[in-house]
């Protein structure tokens, strides 16, 4: 009898948070419940030409503890859209939030305008209204999804989104799991934002000591008083590795912490294929299965040539599908430790629910060398004056702190804190593409673009400026092929990210360059890209650490001439009046639909 | 060299670097690039460095494939310029674009306004004979350039007048990765000016940041409203114990360029403190600490104190807490 009232009113607080199609008692979707089969069975990913999304604030829950969440339908990570190839799909976003929200399609090839950039693809979407994304699926693999506006998707606005090929997929597999790795905290993101500004290396409790140097047992804590005394004089800290770390992040897997151990099943003897998607604000996962080699054999939904190691490391925003064959009937640790090695998440794969494998202690924590300074060439004892320093546009300034002296290549090199592992770890030369890139065209010229900051003031921008201190644009030309060059001018890993385009990495490696919408550029190193502007219209160009971005790190790359969009366009008229942002060209687009409800008043 | 002659250079060498795909021919395409004279990369800089040509041959890993072989930077040609500025002006309302565009874009990425109210001393003062008390604190409300600072500290003995205590009003401005300068303006609550009831104002003229070595420092000019010249330097650092037991140094130093009999300073260094405090961050926003402080007047402050019948320096002991948000 007492029981009865309690339920309801549990159910009742529920609906009054809003919790539309919620997916009750579990803020799950069914693929990310512990326990899953995969996604052959028991799954329910959002699939067909019609899609809706209800973006809503629900309570999340965590290591016995409960915070605000902005998700969509309910559940976070966002639901699984799963899509085909060649299909066409409509995507209907209701917002329920009392502000603007918007949905990015990482990964995707699309209009610009239905890219989903507030003030850049599309006006938003504002509160209590719905837009319609209409595209048709042009590309097949891992993706995920994610709002632009503002600090969302700290806060749990992202899901995967996973594309079936039309044809065959060149991966075989008996089973899937999809692995969506994120950095949950119950610290409001302004306040982040707020911390950092106020105290540069707010976050990092993992400073080194006076004293550390003399216990010995860490070799990283190893480093002479003379060394020490040269880091001091630059007044940087070689123990910043990450600006937010898990002093308050909560890493999950598939919306579980480590304490929760989100289960994957299989059936020993199975080849399982796992989809990476790092879907984190700030974090940057070293992954590894102990006990089980992986083969990538995809890298941001690009298939590569499969290729086996122990151990990758996964920039934010970057996808990796990798397939494990467990033949014992035993259970085995997904291990993602961050970066900095402030905090670990772990999942589990067993044939059975309730089987646990070891999780293994935070490695020591990595420190900086003279190479992530950007003196990379001095390792080499080359007299080369005429060091990129000299000669860079960049100069030391209020938001520049620093300017790397002799950046070097470094997608050769093992990531940040991985590089005396005794196991095989990924790098970027390990990956080739299956299929050559489309466009063999040598690039024409060269745009340099330098990736600048102030780890104290924590400012960061493109070429020494901010993108609200009027940057200049990325400006190209149509099928223009171009080679980006990025140089990094600060201590930090920094995930470059293009929208609506894949660039090929240049490597050089006999078997091609790898295809990716995302580079891992590494701390004073440098990294290529050739791109063919191909999809005409303005993008966003950002690094993929969210509080990055908002601090300035993002431009927009645009590229002319347009094509015949503005034809097929009546000529717009003016809705500043209402608080929809109704697209006025509704019924040129079979995409906006939605908004004719909404706003009631188009022309 | 002439640059008729470096630009001939350029070109030729331009030709016989092949670009990056064609390198794939050739799996060893990047260690034999280490051989080649130079590459387009280093002309872009202007200079022949025929000094570094053996430095690359006997580099242990060559130059990258992507290093070595650049194409040259070039503006945009034409047609990038060509069509509307902002694309999404040809689907979407021009104007709730452009609405957009400031709100969205640009100012949520770049643009910050914030704050910080730091009490960095709040202590209790053990003194021969005369227990005190201490405060000092500062807050700041501003962007990454441009901000409003408020300092304010003052101390006293238990049981007697407060003996000083000033306010100051600046506007900072950044000037470098890691100082600020700062102008403004100083008010003395104390020590009034004899036989007046109104405070001592001053201009200020400072420099705060960051100093090489990790060092915090403090430096400002006071002109006071009669013309007298002051300054004030103070330096501090923060030594990790743990990452929670932090050891403080700080050093205060104060000048004048006269005597200013109404205030008992002296020309010169007048006094100088030095002060350990050892805090533990319960969380970095809160810290109770404990310490010790040397400070000592000089010169004619020493005698205009010592004529007051006012203490010259000596040791003190230090509780106090440290807490900011």
């Amino acid at each position: 009898m007492m029981n009865i009232p309690l339920k309801r009113r549990t159910l009742l607080r529920a609906g009054a948070l809003g919790l539309a199609g919620a997916c009750l008692p579990s803020l799950l979707p069914a693929w990310a419940r512990s326990g899953t089969q995969g996604l052959t069975a028991g799954a329910s990913p959002l699939t067909g030409e019609d899609i809706h999304l209800h973006v809503g604030h629900s309570r999340f829950t965590v290591g016995g503890r409960s915070g605000h969440a902005v998700t969509l339908n309910g559940v976070l990570p966002a639901p699984l859209i799963r899509l085909r190839e060649g299909q066409k799909v409509r995507l209907h976003v209701h917002n329920g939030l009392e502000e603007d929200t918007s949905i990015h399609w990482h990964g995707l090839i699309l209009p610009f305008h239905m890219d989903g950039v507030p003030g850049i693809s599309f006006p938003g979407i504002a509160p209590k209204s719905v837009f319609t994304y209409e595209f048709p699926v042009k590309q097949s693999g891992t993706y995920w999804y994610h709002s632009h506006s503002g600090l969302q998707e700290q806060q749990g606005h992202y899901g995967p989104l996973v594309i079936d090929p039309k044809d065959a997929d060149p991966v075989h597999y008996d089973r899937e799991h999809v692995i969506v790795l994120s950095d949950w905290t119950f610290l409001h993101p302004h306040k982040i934002l707020e911390k950092v500004k106020q105290e540069g290396g707010y976050f990092n409790r993992q400073r080194q000591t006076v004293f550390g140097g003399l216990a010995g047992d860490d070799p990283e804590e190893r480093m002479t008083p003379m060394e020490r005394f040269a880091w001091g004089r630059m007044r940087m800290d070689p123990t910043d590795i990450s600006d937010v770390t898990g002093s308050i992040y909560t890493y999950l897997i598939n919306g579980h912490g480590p304490e929760e151990n989100w289960t994957g099943l299989f059936r020993p003897g199975e080849r399982v294929r796992l989809r990476f998607i790092n879907a984190s604000a700030m974090t940057i996962f070293n992954v590894r299965i102990p006990g089980l080699p992986l083969t990538i054999v995809q890298a941001d939904g690009q298939n590569v040539k499969p290729v086996e190691t122990d151990e990758f490391q996964i920039s934010v925003a970057e996808t990796y599908d990798v397939i494990v064959t467990p033949t014992e009937a035993q259970a085995h640790t997904i291990v993602a430790e961050s970066i900095d090695r402030s905090g670990l998440t772990r999942a589990t794969l067993a044939p059975r629910l309730g089987m646990e494998a070891p999780v293994p202690p935070l490695r020591p924590r990595p420190t900086l060398s003279m190479r992530d300074m950007g003196m990379g060439s001095m390792d080499h004892g080359s007299m080369d004056h005429s060091g990129h320093g000299a000669s860079s546009p960049v100069k030391i300034g209020v938001g520049v702190d620093m300017v790397a002296a002799m950046p070097v290549d470094r997608t050769a090199d093992r990531p940040l804190g991985l590089e005396n592992e005794p196991h095989r770890v990924l790098t970027y030369h390990q990956l080739t593409p299956l299929t050559p890139f489309a466009d063999m065209r040598p690039p024409t010229r060269r745009i340099d673009i330098h990736l600048t900051g102030n780890m104290e003031r924590f400012m960061w921008s493109f070429d020494g400026q901010k993108l609200n201190e009027g940057l200049e644009p990325i400006r190209l030309a149509r099928n223009e092929r171009v080679r980006v060059r990025l140089i990094n001018n600060s201590m930090m890993n920094h995930p470059i990210h293009i929208h609506g385009h894949f660039f090929e990495l240049v490597t050089g490696m006999p078997g091609g360059n790898p295809v990716k919408h995302t580079v891992n550029v590494m701390p004073g190193g440098t990294a290529s890209f050739d791109l063919t502007a191909d999809a005409p219209g303005d993008w966003a160009f950002h690094c993929h650490l969210l509080y990055h971005m908002h601090a300035g790190m993002m431009n927009v790359v645009k590229i002319r001439p347009l094509d015949d969009i503005a034809a097929a366009s009546p000529s717009p008229e003016d809705h500043s009046g209402h608080g929809a942002h109704a697209p006025p060209a509704a019924e040129a687009h079979g995409a906006h639909h939605g908004h004719h409800a909404m706003t009631g008043d188009d022309a | 060299m002439s640059r008729l002659g470096l630009l001939a250079a350029a070109c030729a060498l331009a030709v016989l670097a092949a670009p990056a795909r064609a390198q794939e021919a050739n799996p060893h395409a990047g260690h034999d690039m280490g051989q080649l004279p130079t590459s387009p990369e280093s002309m872009d800089h202007g200079q022949m460095q025929h000094g570094a040509h053996a430095g690359h041959q006997m580099m242990p890993a060559p130059m990258s494939p992507a290093e070595a072989s650049q194409p040259p930077l070039a503006p945009p040609p034409p047609e990038a310029f060509t069509g509307p500025e902002n694309a999404a002006d040809i689907v979407w309302n021009p104007k709730l674009m452009a609405r957009v565009r400031k709100t969205e874009l640009i100012d949520m990425h770049g643009r910050f306004r914030g704050s910080k109210l730091m009490v960095d001393r709040l202590e209790y003062r053990g003194q021969d004979g005369r227990d005190g008390y201490l405060w000092d604190a500062e807050g700041w409300i501003g962007g990454d350039y441009d901000k409003l600072w408020i300092k304010t500290e003052g101390e006293g003995a238990f049981e007697e007048a407060l003996e000083s205590a000033e306010v100051q009003a600046l506007w900072s401005h950044a000037i470098s990765p890691w100082f600020d300068v700062q102008a403004g303006v100083r008010y003395d609550i104390r020590p009034r000016p004899k036989g007046s009831d109104a405070g001592r104002a001053h201009a200020i003229l400072g420099l705060q940041g960051l100093a090489p070595y990790w060092l915090e420092v403090d430096a400002a000019l006071f002109l006071s409203g009669k013309g007298d010249l002051t300054a004030r330097i103070e330096a501090e650092h923060d030594m990790c114990l743990t990452n929670s037991l932090i050891l403080q140094p700080r050093a205060e130093v104060d000048l004048a360029a006269q005597n200013v009999a109404e205030t008992g300073t002296g020309s010169g260094l007048s006094s100088f403190e030095a002060g350990l405090r050892l805090r533990y961050e319960f969380i970095p926003e809160f810290a109770p600490y404990i310490g010790i402080e040397y400070a000592r007047l000089f010169g004619n402050t020493r005698d205009y104190a010592r004529a007051e019948g006012e203490d010259t320096g000596g040791w003190s002991f230090l509780v106090g807490v440290r807490t900011w948000f």
